[in-house]
């Protein structure tokens, strides 16, 4: 695509950051929550933080995945791995603590856990290897979620079963609101999670919570342009639900992504790491697809585990209350070469981006 | 996790396509949940087209946003 249209163009954002100067409050602090991995990224690539006044603060959600997939579902992946079903999941979920141990350390103790890049990889791995059984760790959040019932509803191979973890985001967004101290005054919604689901599952948020939010893309150019939309709404004293990333997400978003999901997905109650159980949060396979789970195919069933290790503060970094260098642990005995907490792990996790961007950062 | 990168189509063939995301980059892709034609722009995540992307929107987002930063901020 041609050079403008990669959203990066530096006199734009110093004159976005202008405005944002401008309109900025001079002495309340403003706090914006973002709730994608992705989003915190860009911001901390990209030095965004830097840019904004010291009045305004953005704190990032729980919006990585891998960060909150409870441990007691990694320790499920681990049970099938060691009752020898060959377990494929993506990359950086190999490394997430469960309670006592990860999936790459039970590789290494010689069970078999594959990376892939994709469902269908899995689904097409069990097919050339079919007298072995197969379990794929479905996890992410509704951008994801799709793919893993595309493959179901395409009746693959029996040798495979799925270990289904999806999240939803909109869910964890109200947790945030619940938490009293957390006083946040806007929301950057996640952009690929909402070409799926549109607009409508964040209605709630400016109508109810008086919370303005505004859908953003992924590129330097995007967030700083949210910021200055939910500066503006909040000098003007309104809440509104704006798209910022029209060029993918439309307001009704993916119908068909949509429709199969609710064909394969029941929502159930879901359990996130470190932060306890939140309503209908979570994605479960229908009656009619059970045979494909893998929970009931191997009889595991895991009610509780060890989310966070004893020092570990990766469920206040995860709802943004306290920033990864305010973790005791933080690059002492938690680094991204030995990760301690979820949030070290992933390419997505809050304390990783910091670790690996130190200087630019803080 | 939600990474997704664009990437231009370059082949259709059912519900899979090829794709390059650039740089001699190519890779099959399922396109079940986008009418994708050659020569779309679309959004892959994990292996899935999850959305067609409009160059069109994305020119008029900047002019919009032009139009924006000339404005001086007044108090609605």
């Amino acid at each position: 695509m041609v050079e403008i249209l990669r959203f990066r163009n530096p006199e734009l954002a110093k004159r976005i950051v202008e405005k944002i100067q401008k309109i900025a409050p001079k002495k309340d602090i403003v706090k914006i929550c973002h709730v994608c991995g992705t989003h915190e990224w860009t911001i901390t690539h990209y030095g965004i933080r830097s840019l904004l006044p010291p009045t305004v603060e953005v704190i990032a959600g729980p919006g990585c995945p891998v960060c909150v997939t409870p441990a007691s579902e990694v320790d499920e992946a681990i049970k099938l791995a060691e009752k020898g079903v060959t377990v494929t999941c993506f990359g950086d979920v190999l490394r997430v603590p469960g309670s006592q141990k990860s999936l790459l350390e039970v590789k290494a103790e010689g069970a078999d856990v594959r990376v892939v890049y994709s469902a269908v990889d899995a689904v097409k791995m069990a097919e050339r290897e079919n007298s072995r059984e197969f379990a794929f760790f479905a996890i992410g959040f509704e951008t994801t979620a799709p793919s893993t019932a595309i493959e179901i509803l395409k009746e693959p191979p029996k040798n495979i079963s799925f270990l289904v973890s999806h999240r939803l985001i909109p869910p964890a967004m109200e947790l945030l609101l619940g938490i009293g101290d957390l006083n946040i005054d806007g929301f950057i919604a996640p952009g690929h999670v909402s070409t799926i689901i549109g607009l409508k599952p964040y209605e709630i948020f400016p109508k109810a919570y008086r919370m303005p939010t505004v859908i953003a893309g992924f590129e330097p150019l995007d967030v700083l342009f949210a910021i200055y939309m939910i500066l503006k709404q909040i000098r003007a004293g309104v809440a509104r639900l704006e798209n910022e990333y029209t060029r993918a997400v439309r307001a009704e978003g993916n119908k068909r992504a949509q429709q199969i999901m609710m064909q394969v997905f029941d929502t159930v109650d879901g359990e996130w790491r470190g932060l306890g159980k939140l309503p209908s949060s979570a994605l479960k396979l229908k009656k009619e697809y059970l045979g494909y789970d893998a929970r009931e195919k191997f009889g595991i069933k895991i009610a509780y585990g060890r989310d966070i290790p004893p020092g570990c503060q990766c469920h206040l970094v995860m709802i943004g209350k306290i920033k990864p260098a305010e973790c005791p642990l933080f690059m002492k005995t938690c680094t991204p070469q030995k990760p301690v907490g979820a949030c070290m792990v992933s390419i997505e996790g809050t304390c990783r981006i910091w670790a690996k961007a130190t200087k630019i950062s803080y | 996790m939600c990474l997704a990168v664009p990437a231009k189509v370059l082949s259709v063939d059912g519900d899979k396509a090829k794709v390059d995301f650039g740089e001699g980059v190519l890779r099959e892709v399922d396109v079940t949940l986008v009418d994708a034609k050659v020569g779309d722009y679309v959004l892959v995540h994990a292996g899935y087209a999850i959305q067609k992307l409009s160059p069109e929107e994305a020119m008029e987002t900047l002019r919009l946003w032009s139009e924006i930063l000339e404005a001086e901020y007044k108090p609605e």
